[in-house]
């Protein structure tokens, strides 16, 4: 388990983190999800004991991070933005100097990188040099130094940055196959990637988690909802009945026409801000005055905005400055 | 100490990858031939002082050397990042440092090895002791251990190699020069700035052939000092 109460981490007079409070239980995939900036790093790498905590206290396994530095280290695998890679060594020599160096017994070494080597499929890899290798190959080497010495806890800062599609899906499964030996902290600035890996999100803005919760329980938590509406007819009279029409929904706050992918020039269609889930009056309303529906769906954007209006508070990026919003689950707290 | 090993063996390991330390070692046994040459075999000296004279030029060389070896030491490895996986690994500040800077030593010593050639033909074609040339060697040891602790605490605390190179002549190039200061000074402060200098007064005695107890104690002193002040810019830097 991971504690942390109360901690901040200043340089020099910038705060840039605090006060952040929270638990990570054992065996959780937990994913930090923040804009640039926001503390993201800052945090996984005073977990990581690569930094020390100005002031606050920090438990990983109940071994305090200050106080107990190696007793952490042994626990904990670190795989930071940039991984620590050694371009002049091969995957094979690199790996067993990164588990030689978290006291891997030396001969439980080998049978170590192997397990490692395969879980990160790395096997064709092992004899090439570091620094051949493509991001997609260094991120997985990254990974495997993290966990080559089977630690409980992995911390990977954004291990999908830079990634194409297909490394990012493989990236996805292979943090996916963390789940249960270790307990894994990832952190992301999209929420998309972290709702497929993680079990929880912990929202950090301002250096303080504001909200934590599952993609599902963020989004209920978020005044209201967003639909994407679709009538037939592509005429301007269509578009301003059905959007008077809609606006007149009880519970619709906002109706503005949007253009959406693989949208027929002979329909159009809105965006539905409202304050509860309205879509079967609206529904109801638009057949009842014989507009030809043809798509009620959740905005595609719903996600983003999800993400925005809690990593940015109100006003978007302009809100960082303002005080955090309250957390959405009451085990975290944020002064 | 097994985790400062295993340090200075990826270090080692590094030294004969990449051209630096060839290009080094190469560097000096070159500038350390020229110099021999022509201050050993171009003048009628005694052998002795032929053997002192190849001394004193390869102390130059390898408090140089040492300065050298050492800029990468940690400033690369916060240049590429690679000091993460040190900085999250359960080894102590004073391992790392040990490690680093035993694996500069052993190229030091291996280079400084590598010129023996030229002292032992003095030995055969002139009249020293085997006891000068000794001494001599251990002289240029310490003093190579020296310079690379302080190139070591210039690389803790430069982000750059470069920095590192500047900051290190920066602190071992008044050590060197302290015996000018001391010429111009009166005594007691002269002798005292004299008795500081890396390399006059106290690198004299090994050139000559002479085991001097004091300055054997100034040069692991020195290098103790500058070990400890990489340590603890090691530590300070965790709560930055």
């Amino acid at each position: 388990m991971i504690q942390v109460e109360d901690l901040y981490k200043y340089y020099g007079d910038r705060r840039a983190i605090g006060p952040v409070t929270t638990t990570i239980a054992k065996g959780e995939v937990v994913g930090l999800l923040g804009l640039n900036g926001a503390g993201k790093t800052t945090t996984l790498r005073v977990l990581a004991c690569d930094l020390l905590p100005t002031s606050g206290m920090v438990r990983v396994d109940g071994y305090n991070v200050v106080e107990q530095p190696h007793e952490v280290r042994m626990r904990i695998g670190y795989l930071p933005d940039l991984p620590p890679l050694y371009g002049d060594m091969t995957v094979s020599e690199y790996l067993r100097y990164a588990a030689r160096l978290r006291g891997v017994p030396s001969r439980e070494v080998d049978k170590r990188v192997q397990v490692a080597e395969e879980l990160t499929e790395l096997g064709s890899e092992r004899g090439r040099l570091i620094g051949a290798l493509s991001h997609g190959y260094r991120q997985r080497v990254g990974i495997a130094q993290a966990i080559v010495h089977r630690p409980a806890f992995v911390v990977l800062d954004e291990p999908i940055s830079g990634l194409d599609p297909a490394q990012i899906v493989e990236m996805r499964s292979l943090v996916r196959s963390l789940r249960g030996e270790h307990t894994v902290v990832i952190s992301s600035h999209i929420l998309s990637e972290i709702s497929e890996t993680c079990d929880r999100i912990l929202v950090i803005r301002d250096g303080t988690i504001v909200a934590s919760g599952t993609e599902a329980e963020l989004a209920a938590s978020q005044r209201g909802m967003r639909v994407d509406v679709t009538v037939a007819g592509g005429g301007e009279g269509v578009a301003v009945r059905a959007s008077a029409l809609l606006g007149a929904l009880p519970g619709v706050t906002a109706v503005e026409p949007v253009n959406l992918r693989d949208q027929s020039e002979d329909a159009v269609s809105f965006r539905v801000a409202s304050d509860r889930d309205v879509r079967a009056e609206l529904c109801q309303a638009l057949v009842r005055a014989n507009f030809g529906l043809l798509e009620v769906a959740h905005s595609e954007r719903e996600l983003e905005n999800i993400f925005l209006e809690l990593s940015s508070g109100p006003g978007g990026r302009s809100g960082r400055a303002h005080a955090p919003a309250p957390a959405v689950s009451t085990t975290e707290a944020s002064a | 100490m097994t985790k400062a090993l295993l340090v200075a063996r990826r270090e080692m390991f590094a030294y004969l990858r990449s051209p630096l330390g060839s290009a080094i070692i190469a560097g000096v046994l070159l500038v350390d031939g020229i110099w021999f040459y022509w201050q050993g075999l171009t003048e009628k000296l005694l052998s002795a002082d032929v053997l002192a004279q190849f001394f004193y030029g390869a102390s130059g060389t390898t408090m140089v050397a040492g300065l050298l070896l050492s800029m990468r030491l940690l400033a690369e490895e916060r240049q590429t990042g690679t000091f993460t996986l040190l900085n999250t690994a359960p080894l102590r500040d004073v391992e790392i440092v040990a490690g680093k800077f035993l694996s500069a030593l052993v190229v030091i010593v291996v280079m400084t090895l590598l010129t023996l050639y030229m002292p032992l033909l003095i030995l055969v074609n002139g009249k020293v002791s085997v006891g000068h040339i000794v001494v001599g060697y251990v002289g240029l040891v310490l003093l190579g251990g020296a310079a690379t602790a302080i190139g070591l605490f210039a690389s803790a605390l430069a982000r750059s190699q470069v920095v590192a190179i500047i900051l290190g002549a920066a602190m071992l190039t008044p050590l060197v020069l302290l015996w000018m200061v001391a010429r111009a000074v009166d005594p007691p402060l002269n002798g005292f700035l004299s008795d500081l200098a890396i390399h006059h007064e106290n690198f004299r005695p090994f050139m000559l052939g002479t085991l001097k107890l004091q300055s054997v104690v100034y040069y692991a002193a020195l290098t103790y000092f500058f070990l400890l002040a990489a340590t603890k810019t090691l530590e300070a830097r965790r709560w930055r």
